[in-house]
């Protein structure tokens, strides 16, 4: 193949990366359809978000994808549902073009196929992960040290020393923080980037949109959660979920706080902030993704886009074990089961900070971004 | 399956807003009910589907409704756009029933909300329903679930079996098998017969060919035409319908709200002749836009087209197929296939007609025409803004006014002027008794759910006693 032929063939590889793919141009073809109609316009953000616009670039489809929260008001309330010809189902196209968002965004570049067989990558990584984390602790570790009861300070670290938790958890842990960090700046300057001053107003508005998650409210009554009855069971659910999960990255910190700054060495009691932390934390944690599981496989499966299914529940399985192994610990922490409970618990959470940018956790970065940018555009400076 | 053998108290045929709230309400006074609709699930809900609000009488703002609407406005509304032609007596009593629907749809779990944007501005006039009609016939459906109505889709009623003013049994179709119902009354409440294309030509000829169809395509008429034929007597013009101007590249059928163009007032409208043929800012549009698909209907090739300028185009809402788009007036017109030398004349003469005034485009303004015939009374101003743009316009059926006569208690009347025994009518398979011609914004779901109501509630006492 000479030269030219070469630089030919990278041409037309760009091209093709550059042609908008199906779920977007069927997202433009449907937006029109949605703008002259704006039934829907009592729902969530997103509908006066697309009577503000006439054209529909691919940065708008980006930024109304990543606002949309799925509640699927629109698809039940939609005169041009399937079977009717115009086929208008904005939740599923969505969904499709956040999944090709997060691809896209990712970082560094490549990194984003990874979102192809999500849920194969999430599984995988868990498997691969606790397998390495038991295996390693049953060769490294005394068997007499490892299943006979720990206590007093620092049993956990007689299981698996604190440098080497520090090293991968840490390790993976900054990783992920700096590749979110550039996808979500990767992400800022595809949807429109945005210029002018900050402003703290829309900040707060947004700030108050995802604490509360007032776009999951349907306008006051509800989602269709389940089918075309309203309910607000994924609103609560997903507090749950990501409360718990703040509260579980709570028990971490200040457990390192302790550690680091008092000189508090683990285990600690059960009342104190970082066991408590951990347990509510744990408890909400479970309660909220097995909730979410219970409600994706009751759903309605017509507002779903099915491919996407596989890597969110992996994901939401993967925090479900999380959490149900974090409170296991606490509950054998004393007994000859802790040495493999912590690592079997290790190795999920490293399994999750590995996978954690590649993953459907990056929703919260560009719901976020997607948000803060729809109250700038209500509050023109 | 449903059981076939029993005798249900009430058969409510017909699965839309009007078919619901008399289900719903002969229910909930202890009838047994058993409700037909002919489409399938996703589809069902008649023409109700594609609606998005009611009007309804308020004495004071209420949640969803600002300031007041009271009846002797709401009546001098009703009577202008029939030009007369109504019966004041039902009209009155519906107009003053319809304070009471909006909180009758929301015991039913039907939400509201204060409209937000468009340019339909009816938040003083009409309660929106959150989501549209289909998000309305979702609850409804819901709340008969509850009630154990006995739901059927995929269900045609082909024929009421009618004995001296007496209905007693009906042949159906349930998901393709022949079926009978027996029952002690009768709602029927299954709309016009605008989707049948054939009862249309009647009266329309070829022209009818050209008619888009707005809403559900099971609209056939059926039981409208077999009731007509057994001695129940017509009410209405057959030539009158609801009409507006839609897209002419819409579907055929179901192509819903989102084909209807709300440019006219703002644009300068001719036929295939490339003539002007009817006041494009007469009034608001909110009380014009259901004129302009008979308007269209008349023309030659019921066909029209729609030109404006880029001062116009963010007036009304986007259409959803792009707008025919040039520099110049003769391109225009050859993208829409009308003859350019005739079109640029057209916009020539209005031009120079065009009067000074202040642009209003929410209010009948000041903007007019002085010497062009016939004028445009408001919202005029030159066209001389290129990019120009233009939409092509077809007449968009919404529901025919051909119907059963009913009295004040939704009650079928016989030919001979006497009362059914048994049988009752709402929505719009009896619209023609209020609307002999024009249309309200929201007035054919305020229509459903009072005679619905009505209608439910008359059957049940029927039955009990």
């Amino acid at each position: 193949m000479s030269a030219t032929e070469m630089s030919k063939l990278d041409l037309l590889l760009q091209e093709a990366t550059e042609i908008e793919s199906d779920a977007y141009q069927d997202a433009r073809r449907q937006m029109a359809v949605c703008n002259a109609c704006r039934y829907c316009e009592g729902y969530c953000a997103v509908f006066p978000a697309m009577a503000a616009r006439r054209e529909f670039e691919k940065a708008d489809l980006t930024h109304l994808a990543n606002l949309c929260h799925n509640c699927k008001g629109c698809y039940h309330a939609c005169q041009y549902a399937p079977p009717h010809a115009f086929g208008i189902n904005i939740p599923a196209t969505f969904a499709t073009i956040r999944q090709e968002s997060y691809a896209e965004f990712a970082w560094p570049s490549g990194m984003g196929r990874l979102f192809e067989r999500n849920g194969t990558l999430v599984a995988g990584a868990a498997t691969l992960f606790v397998t390495l984390a038991l295996v390693l602790t049953v060769l490294i570790r005394d068997p007499a040290v490892l299943f006979s009861a720990q206590t007093g300070t620092g049993a956990f670290f007689r299981i698996i020393p604190l440098w080497l938790i520090n090293l991968l958890a840490g390790g993976s842990f900054g990783f992920a923080v700096v590749a979110m960090a550039m996808g979500a700046i990767r992400y800022w300057r595809g949807t429109g980037g945005m210029g002018g001053s900050f402003q703290p107003q829309p900040a707060v508005d947004a700030a108050v949109d995802v604490l509360t998650l007032r776009n999951l409210g349907g306008g006051g009554h509800g989602c269709n959660d389940l089918d075309d009855s309203f309910a607000q069971h994924r609103r609560w659910l997903h507090q749950a979920m990501f409360f718990g999960f703040m509260l579980c990255f709570a028990a971490t910190s200040t457990g390192a706080i302790y550690h680091h700054v008092f000189g508090w060495r683990s285990p600690h009691d059960f009342l104190s902030l970082p066991v408590q932390f951990g347990t509510w934390g744990g408890v909400l944690l479970c309660i909220g993704t097995a909730g979410l599981l219970w409600v994706k496989t009751v759903t309605d499966p017509a507002p779903v886009a099915r491919k996407l299914m596989g890597g969110e529940y992996a994901l939401l399985g993967l925090l479900f074990l999380i959490g149900s192994t974090g409170l296991l610990l606490l509950v054998v922490r004393h007994t000859g089961a802790m040495g493999i409970m912590l690592a079997l618990h290790f190795g999920l959470v490293l399994a999750l900070f590995v996978v954690l940018p590649y993953s459907k956790m990056v929703h919260g970065i560009y719901r976020s971004i997607a948000l803060l940018r729809n109250a700038r555009e209500k509050r023109p400076a | 399956m449903p059981d076939f053998a029993r005798i249900y108290d009430v058969l409510v045929v017909g699965g839309g807003n009007a078919a619901l709230c008399a289900a719903i309400t002969a229910r909930r006074a202890g009838a047994s009910v058993i409700l037909c609709e002919v489409s399938p699930p996703p589809l069902r809900g008649g023409n109700s589907r594609h609606t998005r609000n009611l009007r309804a009488l308020h004495p004071g703002p209420t949640q969803v409704l600002t300031d007041s609407y009271l009846e002797e406005e709401y009546w001098d509304d009703l009577n202008r756009v029939t030009g007369g032609k109504t019966n004041e007596e039902l009209a009155r009593m519906c107009i003053r029933a319809s304070q009471h629907a909006p909180d009758f749809l929301a015991s039913c779990g039907v939400v509201f909300q204060p409209s937000l944007s468009g340019t339909l501005s009816l938040s003083r006039t009409n309660a929106f329903f959150l989501g549209g009609g289909k998000a309305l016939v979702n609850a409804l459906y819901r709340e008969a679930a509850k009630l154990g109505i006995v739901t059927l889709t995929d269900t045609e009623v082909q024929h009421i079996q009618v004995e001296e003013g007496h209905a007693t049994e009906a042949v159906i179709s349930h998901c393709g098998f022949p079926q009978r119902i027996r029952f002690k009354a009768l709602v029927a409440a299954c709309g016009g017969f605008q989707a049948n294309r054939n009862w249309l030509r009647e009266y329309w000829g070829d022209a009818a060919d050209n008619f888009q169809i707005r809403g559900t395509p099971y609209a056939q008429g059926v039981v409208l035409k077999d009731l007509l034929a057994q001695g129940v007597q017509q009410v209405g013009d057959p030539t009158q319908f609801h009409a507006v101007a839609n897209d002419a590249r819409a579907p055929m059928e179901d192509g819903g709200l989102a084909m209807r163009l709300d440019c006219v007032p703002f644009s300068l409208v001719v036929n295939r002749n490339v003539e002007r043929f009817y006041d494009e800012g007469e009034d608001v549009w909110p009380k014009r836009y259901a004129i302009w698909g008979r308007l269209i209907a008349q023309q030659p090739g019921q066909i029209a087209l729609a030109v404006t300028d880029s001062k116009a185009v963010m007036n009304f809402l986007p259409s959803v197929y792009p707008p025919y788009k040039a520099n110049s007036i003769a391109e225009i017109a050859a993208m829409a296939g009308f003859d350019a030398a005739k079109l640029e004349k057209v916009v020539a003469d209005f031009n120079a007609a065009v009067r000074p005034g202040t642009f209003k485009p929410m209010v009948p303004d000041d903007c007019t025409t002085e010497g062009l015939v016939p004028p445009k009374s408001h919202w005029a101003r030159r066209i001389d803004t290129p990019p120009y743009y233009a939409y092509p316009l077809r007449p968009g059926i919404t529901f025919t006014f051909l119907g059963l006569k009913v009295n004040e208690k939704a009650r079928v009347l016989m030919a001979d002027g006497k009362p059914s025994a048994n049988m009752f009518a709402s929505g719009e398979i009896m619209s023609g008794n209020i609307l002999g011609q024009g249309y309200l914004a929201g007035f054919g779901m305020t229509l459903g759910t009072v005679f619905g109501r009505l209608a439910g509630e008359e059957a049940a006492r029927h039955v009990r006693n």
